[in-house]
C-alpha cells in the first residue's frame, strides 16, 4: 500500500531532520519527501510518499501528528489529488537520433530546455506515471544524467 | 532593565517554581552557575552526569511536575543521553539544560563540542537549540509545558555560552500557544458509549493499567472506577501501586516476569481495558492471541500508542481520570463477582512461596516480609535485574509508590532515583533496592548523599553475578555463563564505612528480623546487603 501524505509543519530548523529521523528511526520507508514554504513563509508543506501495510501506514500518521512541530497531516488519496512532479533528464544526442527525441518529447509534452552537440536536457513535469513513461521512453538513447524533484500533492477542489 | 540570558534561564526556573537542580557544571553552562549565586534555588552536585537525570526522574515521579538537570556541554551533554532515554520510554516529565559551545563556533568541532539536539532527538519529546536569549522566555514556558502536558516526557534546552552573556529584556509569558501541539484530554463521547456497553456485556472483564494511571494523577479515580464495577485489575511493571497491591480486585503484574494469575487472567478474559499502558513486549508477549479472541479497548492519551502493537477494538484517546470520570457517568449493569471469585482461586493455586535456602537470604520472602515493616508510604525504588522482578512481584504497595525502569531498564537507575525522590519528599522513607550489579553502576552518588543529607537507605542483593544475565545463560545458552561474574566486587561494608554509612549484612532468613529491624530504625541513611544464592532464578 502507498499513501501520499500532505503535511504541514513550522518553517523553522531541526523540523525535516526530526521527521526523516522519525522514518528512519521506526523503519517506515521513504520514496519521496518534498519540502517547500507554502503561502504562509512560517509554515512550511512536507509531501511524503510512503509505503508498507495498512498498520504501519496508520503508525505513520499517528507519528506524524504526535511531532510537536507538524501542524496538520493530510492523507491524499491518488484519485481525488492532483500530483506533479518536475524531471530534468540528458541525454545522449549526437545529431542522429535528435528527430526521434524530439518526436517524443512532442508526443508527451516535454520541452528541451538545452542542448550541445553531444546531448539534449528534456524537462518536463507531470503525474509520476507519466514520467515514468518518458524515463522509459528516452532510456534506450542512453540517459547522461537524470534529477527528479519527487512528488508535490493538493486535494482537488476546494 | 536588561539582565543576561543566564539570568533569565534562572528566572524562568523560578517562575516555573523550581527551586532545585541536579547537575554537574562544566565551563560552557557556568554563566547558569553564575546566576545561581545567591539565588533561592540550589544544585545538588551529582557525581556523573547520567544520574543528574536519573534524579530529576525520582523527583518529577514524586511531584508530578516536571524536574530539571544540568550538564554542561560534550561528554556532560551526552552522559545524559541514557537519563533521557530512561525518562522518555516512562514517559516522565523532564527538563535537561545542556551547555553549549558559542554559536559562532558550533558545527567546527570546538572543544566539547556535540551535536545534542541532534543525538537526543529520538529520546526526547522535543528540544531547543536557543539561537536568540531573547526566545528564552518562551522556550522555557513551551518546554515545562510541553514536557507535563499530554504523554509527559523529557525537553531538552540547548543554551550556547554566548547566548548565555547575551543581555535582553525579561518578560516570562502567561500562555503557550504552539499551534501544532493540543493534546486531546477528554474521551469520544460515542467510544465512551461502546465501552459501556462492552462493559455489560462482558462476562470476564479485565482492566490493565500502566503509568498512564500516575502520569494523569489518577489512582483515585481506578480504585473508584473498578470497585463500582467489580472489575479485577492488573497492571505493567509500569502501573505497580496505581491500585494498592493488596486491593481485593488486584491480581498482580502481567507479563513474561509476571504473576502467571495475571497472565491467566488476560488470557481467559472476554474484555480487556488497556489504561495508559503500551502493551510493550514484556507485558504481554502475544499481542495477536489477545486481539483474536478478546474485545479490547485501549485509554491512551497518546494516539500513537493505540494500535501501535496490538489491534484494538474501541480507541480512546484522553487523559486516563478523565476518560474513566466519563464512563462512570453512565449507569452501568454488569455482576463479576463470580469471575473475579474464579481468578481468587486461581490466585490460591498459583501463588508459591520458594522454599528458603540454609546459608542464604530468600529474596521473594524478605521483600515481601520487609514491605510489610516499611512506612505504609514508603516510596520503594527497584533496579533492573533480578532484583527488579522480586521487587516487583512481591513489594507491597499501600499508600506508597513503586519507582522502576519500565520501559529502558536501565541499570544503576535506583540510588539516584531514589536521591531524587527522597529530596522532592523528605518526610517519607525512600528505599532503593539494587543488585551487586547495579549498585556499582551508580555507587558514585553515596558521595552525593552524605554532601547533601539525602537520607536514602539502600539494599544490596548480592549474589556475585549479574543474575539476570546468566539466569538467561542457564535457559538458554547451557550454562555456558560469559562475562556474568562479579568476582572482583569490594566488601561492600568496608566501602560503606568509607562513606560513614551504617552497613547490615544479612547472611540468611535467621538474620532476617532483627537486621530489618535495625535498617529501618536508623535514622540516616544506611545500606543493607542480602546474601543471595548465586544461582537463585527470578521466578
Amino acid at each position: 500500500m502507498r499513501r501520499i501524505f500532505s503535511v504541514l509543519v513550522e518553517n523553522k530548523s531541526g523540523v525535516l531532520s526530526r521527521t526523516a529521523g522519525l522514518f528512519s528511526r521506526r523503519g517506515f520507508n521513504i520514496e519521496s519527501l518534498v519540502v517547500g514554504e507554502t503561502e504562509d513563509s512560517s509554515i512550511s508543506r512536507m509531501t511524503i510518499v510512503s509505503s508498507g501495510d495498512e498498520r504501519t501506514m496508520e503508525q505513520v500518521e499517528k507519528q506524524l501528528n504526535k511531532q510537536i512541530d507538524v501542524i496538520k497531516v493530510q492523507t491524499l488519496d491518488t484519485e481525488c489529488s492532483i500530483r506533479r512532479e518536475l524531471i530534468l533528464i540528458k541525454v545522449n544526442s549526437q545529431g542522429n537520433n535528435r528527430g526521434e527525441i524530439l518526436d517524443i518529447c512532442t508526443i508527451l509534452q516535454a520541452k528541451i530546455v538545452d542542448m550541445s552537440q553531444s546531448a539534449l536536457t528534456i524537462e518536463f513535469s507531470g503525474k509520476p506515471e507519466k514520467i515514468d513513461l518518458l524515463i522509459k521512453m528516452i532510456t534506450p538513447y542512453g540517459i547522461v544524467e537524470l534529477a527528479r524533484t519527487g512528488m508535490v500533492a493538493l486535494n482537488k477542489g476546494i | 532593565m536588561k539582565i543576561t540570558g543566564a539570568q533569565a534561564m534562572v528566572k524562568c526556573l523560578e517562575e516555573e517554581g523550581i527551586s532545585l537542580l541536579f547537575g554537574y557544571p562544566g565551563v560552557a553552562i557556568c554563566p547558569f552557575y553564575d546566576s545561581l549565586y545567591g539565588t533561592g534555588i540550589n544544585n545538588v552536585l551529582v557525581r556523573t552526569e547520567q544520574n543528574a537525570g536519573h534524579a530529576a526522574n525520582g523527583y518529577a515521579r514524586v511531584t508530578g511536575k516536571p524536574a530539571v538537570c544540568v550538564v554542561t556541554s560534550g561528554p556532560g551533554a551526552t552522559n545524559l543521553i541514557t537519563a533521557l532515554a530512561t525518562a522518555y520510554m516512562d514517559s516522565i516529565p523532564l527538563i535537561a539544560i545542556s551547555g553549549q559551545v558559542p554559536s559562532d563556533q558550533l558545527g567546527s568541532d570546538v572543544f566539547q563540542e556535540v551535536d545534542i539536539t541532534g543525538s537526543a532527538e529520538p529520546f526526547t519529546k522535543y528540544s531547543y537549540l536557543v539561537k536568540d536569549a531573547k526566545d528564552i522566555p518562551r522556550i522555557f514556558k513551551e518546554a515545562f509545558h510541553i514536557a507535563n502536558t499530554g504523554r509527559p516526557g523529557p525537553v531538552l534546552i540547548d543554551v550556547p555560552m554566548d547566548i548565555q552573556n547575551q543581555m535582553i529584556d525579561f518578560e516570562y509569558p502567561k500562555e503557550v500557544n504552539i499551534r501544532g501541539y493540543k493534546p486531546n484530554v477528554k474521551g469520544h463521547v460515542m467510544q465512551i458509549k461502546k465501552v459501556v456497553k462492552a462493559i455489560e456485556n462482558a462476562k470476564q472483564p479485565v482492566i490493565c493499567v500502566g503509568g498512564g494511571i500516575f502520569s494523569s494523577k489518577s489512582e483515585e479515580k481506578l480504585r473508584e472506577f473498578c470497585e463500582k464495577l467489580s472489575i479485577p485489575v492488573i497492571s505493567t511493571m509500569m502501573g505497580i501501586g496505581a491500585l494498592p497491591t493488596e486491593h481485593p480486585l488486584y491480581f498482580g503484574m502481567l507479563g513474561s516476569s509476571g504473576k502467571s494469575y495475571a497472565n491467566k487472567a488476560l488470557n481467559e478474559s472476554d474484555l480487556l481495558i488497556i489504561i495508559g499502558a503500551r502493551v510493550a513486549d514484556r507485558a504481554v508477549t502475544n499481542p495477536k492471541l489477545v486481539e483474536k479472541d478478546t474485545v479490547t479497548v485501549h485509554i491512551d492519551i497518546d494516539p500513537a500508542e493505540i494500535g501501535k502493537i496490538m489491534g484494538t477494538s474501541i480507541p480512546i484517546v484522553g487523559d486516563a481520570g478523565n476518560v474513566l470520570d466519563q464512563i462512570l457517568q453512565n449507569e452501568i449493569k454488569c455482576d463479576n463477582r463470580e469471575w473475579v471469585s474464579t481468578l481468587n482461586i486461581w490466585r490460591e493455586q498459583m501463588t508459591n512461596m520458594k522454599e528458603d535456602r540454609d546459608g542464604y537470604v530468600n529474596p521473594a520472602k524478605f521483600i515481601s516480609k520487609l514491605s510489610e515493616k516499611l512506612d505504609e508510604d514508603v516510596i520503594y525504588v527497584a533496579d533492573v535485574g533480578q532484583n527488579q522482578l522480586w521487587s516487583a512481584n512481591n513489594h507491597i504497595v499501600r499508600k506508597g509508590r513503586f519507582f522502576t525502569t519500565g520501559g529502558m531498564g536501565t541499570m544503576g537507575y535506583s540510588i539516584p532515583a531514589a536521591m531524587g525522590a527522597k529530596a522532592a519528599a523528605p518526610d517519607r522513607q525512600v528505599v532503593a533496592v539494587c543488585g551487586d550489579g547495579s549498585f556499582q553502576m551508580s555507587f558514585m552518588e553515596l558521595a552525593t548523599i552524605i554532601q547533601f543529607g539525602i537520607k536514602i537507605k539502600i539494599i544490596i542483593m548480592r549474589n556475585t553475578y549479574l543474575g539476570l544475565v546468566r539466569e538467561y545463560q542457564h535457559n538458554k545458552m547451557e550454562d555456558r555463563f560469559m562475562a556474568v561474574s562479579l568476582e572482583g566486587s569490594p566488601d561492600f561494608g568496608i566501602l560503606a564505612s568509607a562513606y560513614g554509612i551504617p552497613f547490615i549484612r544479612v547472611k540468611d532468613m535467621n538474620e532476617m528480623d532483627q537486621s530489618v529491624e535495625k535498617f529501618i530504625g536508623e535514622k540516616g541513611s544506611c545500606i543493607m546487603e542480602l546474601n543471595i544464592y548465586p544461582f537463585e532464578v527470578s521466578q
